[in-house]
């Protein structure tokens, strides 16, 4: 038999599937869940080792989450370099942007957590705006290191507007923050803006400066809450974390400190962040933390300084190219708080509920991983 | 000490074209007219050809440790200064070389005697490795991948590789697997190259990189 890579054997399970869900006419919810238990038997009866079974099961669950006041889609870090150096992470967007317009009903909005381009070159971020274009509901952008450093966010600016921002929705103050400012490590160094932004591109690069919303971002954030009362609840975006987990791969934010204080006479407070390509959680004083999955590819943990409340996700299989990624939603509840769904390719969804972190990890604990990080 | 040194110039020119992919230099030896064996002496210069013994004929022990002191005997002929005898007897006292404790005498013997300078020229040849090793794992072209992807994207500061739990039952190739074969399959399957051979230097490097970050952790093969 002839060798097939695992995004062949992926593509053609995944075309034999749609096809028997054409062929049964199963279009319905009902239809659905039993496809999806076709799916998942045919799984079983192959053995413990299906990497790349495709499996409607995940749809049909998130659907099934307490009743939110409102939803929200995500999706994040999609890391797109043009189509003729690499068409996977451009497959993974599309398959995001294909998911989230299956969701019935429609979320009131799209979430887009940064990082749309890997170099932030004009190429990756107008495809990248083309493939979100698809999307149904309305998109709401946030800026990542790698749309930025290139051009210092010029283009991304004349794609998607201002990258600091707030709006009202239902009742929550939604604020979008510009936190992956870097102080100039490149004009030293007489550095390129490509070379700058392989720099800040490479996670491991200790080069670069740490993340920050930096004084004028502060600033902008302390003007745009003075006005709003302090049982408003408040949902902000970030791509970098909005705390300090761990200094040498960025996945920190040098100002949290001072960032946090700003929010701290808020009643409700949820931090919906990008960057860390992982199932991440926190609870600081009245804050929550969700991070955001990535289409591209999932990060390890940390070694060190991973929040107490994060439940792992089981670590990714290498031989599966969608493994560890995804895309997920956010159940905005009637209190403002957020249930988060991490809708994981290849895996059950995970849910997270408020109430997890609300209490400090007393109730509602979601299910731990198996595979643990090396 | 001067024959260490020349030691340590001969490790840094073997460590050094090694990397950028060529052979090491290898001793050229003067052919024998008569088709006899020639054994060359590892200063790279003097040798000697062995009457009436042909490459590949046996040799009896006596045979061996002649030809060993006759090369002995012309490279202390060629030079008179090089103090051979005085290092081989007299080590130098503790202290001298700081971080090396002195072998008791009784146990003394030259494969021992370096000193704090010899062992730095080593670590240094084996960083020079493992730098080369961060390099490859850096960059996409160095890979031959032809996708842009690089090992550090998933695996910053290789973390991940867990280089410690092989060699194991890689369930998804169905066999046993050592840490090389999951970096060939990486750079077949993410990074869409080619595997490197398993001689090719930039998979020496890969090996020493990922290694060395694993510093201090506990071997435990077959772990899952």
């Amino acid at each position: 038999m002839a060798h097939k890579s695992i995004e062949t054997k992926y593509y053609e399970e995944r075309a034999s599937f749609f096809e028997d869900l054409t062929r049964m006419g199963a279009l319905s919810r009902r239809g659905f869940l039993h496809i999806a238990g076709v799916s998942a038997g045919i799984a079983a009866a192959k053995g413990l080792i299906v990497p790349q079974s495709f499996q409607l099961i995940e749809i049909a669950q998130a659907a099934e989450t307490a009743a939110p006041a409102f939803t929200i889609a995500y999706i994040s870090d999609t890391h797109l370099y043009t189509r003729n150096v690499n068409d996977r992470f451009i497959r993974s967007a599309v398959k995001a942007v294909e998911e989230v317009n299956a969701l019935d009903p429609q979320p009131d909005f799209v979430l887009f957590g940064g990082d749309l381009a890997q170099l932030g070159r004009g190429e990756e971020l107008d495809l990248g705006a083309q493939i979100l274009k698809d999307l149904k509901a309305p998109v709401k952008m946030m800026v990542g290191e790698h749309d930025w450093f290139l051009d210092m966010g010029e283009h991304w600016r004349s794609l998607f507007g201002p990258s600091q921002y707030s709006f009202d929705h239902k009742g929550i103050h939604f604020v979008t923050l510009m936190s992956v400012q870097e102080k100039d490590f490149w004009t030293a160094r007489g550095m390129t803006p490509e070379e700058r932004m392989h720099t800040v591109a490479g996670l491991d690069n200790g080069i670069q400066s740490r993340f920050e919303v930096g004084p004028d971002g502060r600033q902008w954030l302390q003007n745009d809450l003075a006005a709003i009362d302090k049982k408003t609840p408040i949902v902000i975006f970030s791509h970098s974390p909005l705390y300090k987990y761990y200094r040498n791969w960025n996945f920190w934010t040098e100002d949290a400190d001072e960032v946090q204080a700003i929010l701290d006479k808020f009643d409700t407070v949820s931090v919906i962040h990008g960057h860390t390509h992982q199932l991440l959680l926190n609870h600081i004083g009245n804050i929550n933390f969700y991070g955001l999955l990535s289409t591209a590819w999932p990060w390890p943990y940390a070694p060190e300084g991973l929040p107490k409340l994060t439940v792992q996700m089981n670590r990714a299989d290498p031989f599966n190219a969608f493994d560890g990624c995804g895309d997920g939603q956010l159940n905005v509840l009637a209190s403002g708080m957020v249930n988060k769904v991490y809708n994981l390719w290849n895996r059950n969804p995970v849910t997270v509920r408020a109430s997890y972190l609300s209490s400090n990890g007393a109730k509602d604990r979601p299910p731990a991983a198996t595979l643990s990080s090396y | 000490m001067r024959h260490f040194r020349h030691l340590a110039l001969v490790l840094s020119l073997i460590a050094g074209p090694a990397l950028a992919g060529n052979d090491p230099p290898r001793h050229q030896l003067p052919p024998s007219p008569d088709g006899n064996l020639v054994v060359g002496l590892c200063d790279g210069e003097t040798s000697l050809e062995v009457k009436g013994v042909k490459p590949g004929d046996q040799m009896t022990r006596e045979q061996g440790q002649q030809i060993a002191d006759t090369l002995m005997q012309e490279w202390r002929r060629k030079h008179p200064d090089a103090e051979w005898v005085v290092a081989a007897a007299e080590p130098p006292a503790e202290g001298q070389m700081p971080g090396v404790k002195a072998p008791a005498e009784d146990q003394f013997q030259t494969y021992g005697a370096f000193t704090e300078r010899d062992r730095q020229i080593w670590q240094e040849s084996t960083d020079r490795l493992v730098a080369e090793g961060k390099r490859i794992f850096h960059d996409a072209k160095a890979l031959g991948g032809t996708n842009a992807i690089s090992c550090d994207m998933c695996h910053p500061d290789g973390s991940n590789t867990h280089p410690e739990t092989y060699p194991k039952f890689q369930v998804q190739l169905g066999r046993v697997a050592l840490l090389r074969d999951m970096i060939n399959w990486c750079i077949e399957n993410p990074v869409r190259g080619k595997p490197f051979a398993d001689d090719d230097p930039r998979l020496k490097a890969l090996e020493a990189y990922i290694l060395a970050q694993r510093k201090g952790v506990a071997l435990e093969y077959g772990k899952h």
